[in-house]
């Protein structure tokens, strides 16, 4: 717990577990790239799951389901991080998360595990960073051999209308 | 805040409620001792907590109120409209400072110092303050619906937060047991059927206790206005009385805040615009006082609202003016268009006809505004407005809008949910089967009964089309109504109603202005509910002034006044026209299909082959192209116009310069404020040789009355006759005609079809000449068969001549040696 975080000082005991829970992220990856989301904001991991096409959406918007008889919108992270779409027959995993009281769900390729990171770890964005990606990048882990891009899950549903 | 204000707050709020009307009933009423201690006692509590609890300017207020009231309980004053003002007006300042110890919790700044002296003068029996005010007449009032000292009710007070999440909570109820109901559906003899029954039914009554809860008497949204009213007939100088009936009529709290602000601008308009002086009335003959009458009551899932006023009714000249003077409406348009139609108008945005802008209203925001909020819950206004009678106009708005019945469709392979309230009719289209959907260029139509009714494609609306549009519309045609808007939904399904729970849509697609909402039906699957209000916006049906030239051009003319044209180019120059319907069908053909034969084109057509003409100036188009077609003629023989391109329909009264009359062409039309050829269909259906037509003084037209139940060669016939010269009045058949005769119509000659249902030509022909007004007429018969035996018949029966249908040169030539004769 030596890595004081930021507005943490002062925190009364217990504050330490709060600490923990803000720097878990559940691992994802989209076309290959691994990528993580805040787990405070992960509400549910779904498998496939039957999907309603929103006619008029931005492309960006999958659609819409039906979790345990709320509606959550569907993003798909590949159209929006500027990915090409999903081969056919390679079904989405989606990952629910919660934002201002409204339900959405990410749609990733695969959703791996949930890790602990270090906030000092993180590096900001390469300058080289694609724009799409460094609009909703908060920063790169890098975790072995591989890089883990930290997604920040209120601007990924800042959608151009 | 403290908790000994926050109930004195609430306390003095209901207090000062019922403080309002029970004034007004005292000011109707002034030695009503009951109410004048009752208003004593209210005024009296109010000083004597906030002394109290130190607040000191409520206090000052209400204690200057108080010793008029104490001096008016001993009868030592006498009750005055300038009193019961005065008293009003401090109630307002006590309101005011409520509100502001409300937000603020502390009194808000303020000069209390002129009121309180109004006040004073008041107690010693001086008039000072605004004029206006009149001893109301107490015996002329009707005694108010419901009265007296409110006894203690069997209630509780409840956040309204606490219904709201309960209404959630047993809406996601209802869905689940949906699901719980579509699963058991698919497995039998299953031992949960019972009990799920059991709950199936329980949850219905907890949905009808929970909408309860929610619903309020319509009064509740009436309680300002008797107040309102008094404050306007003071401003405006005249006697109104206002009438509240069903008051106690309940609808749902959400839709009840949502019409408060329509309501109110609405009775506000009646007292402002709608009644009259009292001199103007004296003036009409009508009693000094206006009335207004409000209306609430059931019927069916809606609440129907009346608002009515017995003043001077809408200027329907006035009106007209103005939407001249503000290009609007044409005045062709106009004069289309029925009365109801023009009133209309005044909903159209920036639209006021108060000769002059008064404090109350008349800035030209409103009705637009009122039409547009209750559109927006579903609702439809109307009005019905008699000049010199008064004007009422007509909300009807859903219950609730939590849980709706809806229409479940499907459109490229999706489903969608059409609100119930919405949708007037299914009609079944396609192939062989019902009423036929036209194309006209990109824009389809359907002919159902006596309306052209636009369609949308929801398809292709939605973008969910992936190739080119189909060539036959086949599916379904869902007749929504939108404000006075008719139009069609083309769907490809349509399942069954269901029982929805509207719910907002996620907040990035809420700029898809098409949905209203969206659901989980009872299979779990989520879809979109769409907004006919929307879909009517997005396809430029939706504004006000184009749903009424849309409703107008719909209404195909039965008058023969305003005819549907179909405008087209063929060669340079003008843009061509016919009626359209004396179109059969528009084709699209490919060049490939059409053949060469002897020394004109046909095409095979429906099995058979179709000759082809090419208008002037159609050039031949190059290989693989396709070749827009007018098909006239109906089952038994058809021909095709090659034209180059068709352009839109139109509704217009058409009046035919010969001017432009040529060969082909009957003459020239303004259409779209454009010069335009009218073809001559008849020309072309007979190849024959260029006709002539003298050139007629217009003066003294010949009234021609054409007896005819094809509506297709009315079509034909009427346009070509009104060129030559005639003024035409067509009636469907012989009993029409004779009652044309029995309102004493006069006419110069009679044409009239052999073959009719009902009275045929025969019968019609030996009943005008038996004798009335007609008995010396001219008649000329029409018929496909002009056999010399045939003939022989017609002149037994009465007729004075016998034509060949279809040769317009022989008919024209006829009626000019009927009238020659005759004159």
């Amino acid at each position: 717990m030596q890595t004081a975080m930021q507005g943490a000082t002062g925190a009364p005991a217990g504050a330490g577990l709060a600490d923990d829970a803000t720097r878990m992220v559940l691992t994802l990856t989209v076309r290959g790239q691994l990528c993580g989301v805040p787990v405070l904001s992960v509400r549910d991991v779904l498998g496939l799951q039957s999907i309603t096409r929103v006619p008029l959406a931005p492309p960006e918007v999958a659609g819409s389901l039906n979790l345990r008889g709320r509606i959550v919108t569907a993003i798909d992270l590949r159209p929006r991080l500027g990915l090409p779409p999903r081969e056919a027959g390679t079904p989405a995993m989606s990952v629910v998360v919660e934002v201002g009281g409204e339900l959405y769900s990410l749609l990733a390729d695969g959703v791996g595990e949930v890790l602990s990171l270090d906030a000092e770890e993180r590096a900001p964005n390469p300058p080289t960073l694609d724009e799409a990606w460094k609009q909703v990048s908060l920063g790169v882990h890098r975790l072995g051999d591989d890089l883990l891009v930290l997604l920040d899950v209120e601007r990924l549903l800042v959608i151009a209308q | 805040m403290d908790d000994l204000l926050v109930d004195f707050l609430t306390e003095t709020r209901e207090g000062l409620q019922s403080l309002d009307g029970a004034l007004l009933q005292l000011e109707r009423n002034p030695g009503d001792r009951q109410v004048l201690s009752e208003v004593f006692r209210t005024v009296h509590t109010i000083k004597g907590t906030c002394g109290f609890l130190g607040l000191s300017r409520l206090e000052g207020v209400a204690h200057a109120a108080e010793n008029v009231l104490g001096l008016w309980r001993d009868g030592t004053l006498g009750v005055t409209g300038a009193g019961v003002s005065a008293i009003l007006a401090a109630v307002d300042r006590i309101r005011a400072i409520v509100e502001g110890l409300e937000a603020t919790g502390s009194e808000p700044e303020g000069d209390d110092a002129p009121l309180k002296a109004r006040l004073e003068a008041t107690a010693k029996g001086e008039a000072p303050a605004p004029a206006a005010a009149t001893d109301a007449p107490a015996a002329e009032s009707a005694a108010p619906a419901e009265g007296g000292a409110p006894g203690a009710p069997q209630s509780i007070r409840v956040a309204v937060e606490v219904l709201e999440d309960l209404m959630v909570l047993v809406s996601e109820l209802v869905l689940t047991r949906n699901q719980l109901l579509q699963l058991a559906r698919a497995e039998e003899n299953a031992a949960f059927a019972v009990p799920l029954q059991r709950l199936s039914q329980i949850t219905s009554d907890l949905q009808d206790g929970v909408m309860k809860t929610r619903m309020q008497p319509i009064g509740n949204a009436w309680g300002k206005l008797p107040r309102l009213v008094r404050d306007l007939s003071n401003d405006l100088g005249k006697r109104i009385e206002l009438e509240m009936r069903g008051a106690e009529t309940e609808l749902d709290r959400q839709v009840l805040e949502l019409i408060k602000d329509p309501l109110t601008h609405m009775v506000r308009n009646s007292a402002d615009h709608g009644l009259e002086t009292p001199e103007q009335r004296r003036a009409a003959g009508k009693g000094e006082t206006g009335r207004i009458l409000l209306n609430a009551f059931h019927e069916g899932g809606h609440i129907v609202l009346e608002i009515g006023d017995d003043g001077r009714g809408l200027n329907t000249d006035r009106i007209r003016q103005k939407v001249l003077a503000q290009g609007l409406a044409s005045e062709a348009e106009l004069a289309g268009m029925g009365e109801h139609d023009i009133h209309r108008f005044i909903f159209r945005a920036g639209f006021s006809t108060a000769a002059e802008v008064t404090s109350v209203s008349g800035r030209g925001v409103g009705m637009d505004v009122v039409k547009t909020n209750i559109e927006r819950i579903g609702g439809l206004v109307d009005l019905r407005s008699k000049e010199g009678r008064g004007t009422t106009f007509t909300i009807k708005i859903p219950l609730t809008l939590a849980i709706a019945a809806a229409l479940i469709v499907e459109a490229g392979g999706e489903r969608f949910a059409i609100p119930q309230a919405g949708v007037l009719e299914l009609v079944r289209v396609g192939e062989g089967q019902g009423p036929r959907v036209e194309r006209i260029k990109d824009s389809a139509i359907l002919r159902l009964r006596d309306r052209l009714l636009p369609l949308v494609s929801l398809k292709r609306l939605l973008r969910l089309e992936d190739g080119p549009p189909a060539e036959d519309a086949q599916g379904f045609v869902v007749v929504t109504q939108v404000g006075s808007q008719l139009f069609g939904i083309v769907v490809d399904r349509v399942f069954d109603t269901e029982e929805i729970v509207v719910k907002p849509v996620a907040p990035i697609l809420r700029h898809i202005t098409m949905f209203s909402g969206n659901t989980i039906l009872g299979d779990g699957s989520v879809i979109m509910i769409l907004d006919p209000g929307g879909i009517a916006r997005a396809s430029g049906l939706g504004v006000e002034g184009a749903a009424e030239a849309g409703a107008a051009a719909a209404a195909v003319a039965r008058d023969g006044r305003r005819t549907a044209m179909l405008l087209f180019k063929a060669g340079d120059g003008a843009p061509r026209a016919v009626p359209l319907a004396l179109v059969a069908r528009l084709e699209d053909l490919p060049v490939e299909r059409i053949e060469q034969a002897g020394d004109g084109l046909v095409t095979q057509y429906r099995g058979r082959l179709m000759p082809l003409h090419a208008l002037p100036g159609v050039l031949p188009r190059g290989e693989g192209q396709r070749q827009p077609v007018l098909v006239f003629g109906d089952d038994e023989r058809a021909m095709g116009l090659m034209v180059d391109e068709i352009l839109d329909v139109m509704e217009e009264a058409l009046s035919i310069d010969a001017a432009g009359e040529r060969p082909g062409f009957l003459g020239s039309a303004v259409l779209a404020g454009k010069v335009t050829d009218i073809l001559d269909t008849a020309f072309w259906l007979r190849q024959a040789q260029p006709d002539w037509f003298g050139t007629q003084a217009q003066a003294q037209r010949p009234r021609v009355l054409m007896v005819e139940d094809s509506a297709f060669f009315r079509s034909l016939a009427v346009p070509a006759i009104t060129a030559a010269g005639f003024e035409v009045v067509t009636v469907g058949d012989g009993r029409d005609a004779l009652r044309l005769r029995e309102a004493g119509e006069r006419f110069d000659v009679i044409v009239s079809d052999i073959n009719m249902p009902g009275l045929d030509g025969h019968g019609l022909a030996r009943a005008v000449r038996e004798g009335g007004i007609w008995a010396a007429l001219p008649m000329i018969a029409l018929s496909g068969n002009a056999s010399p035996a045939e003939v022989e018949r017609g002149r037994e029966s009465g007729f004075s001549d016998y034509v060949a249908k279809f040769d317009k040169d022989a008919l024209l030539g006829s009626l000019r040696q009927c009238l020659a004769l005759a004159g």
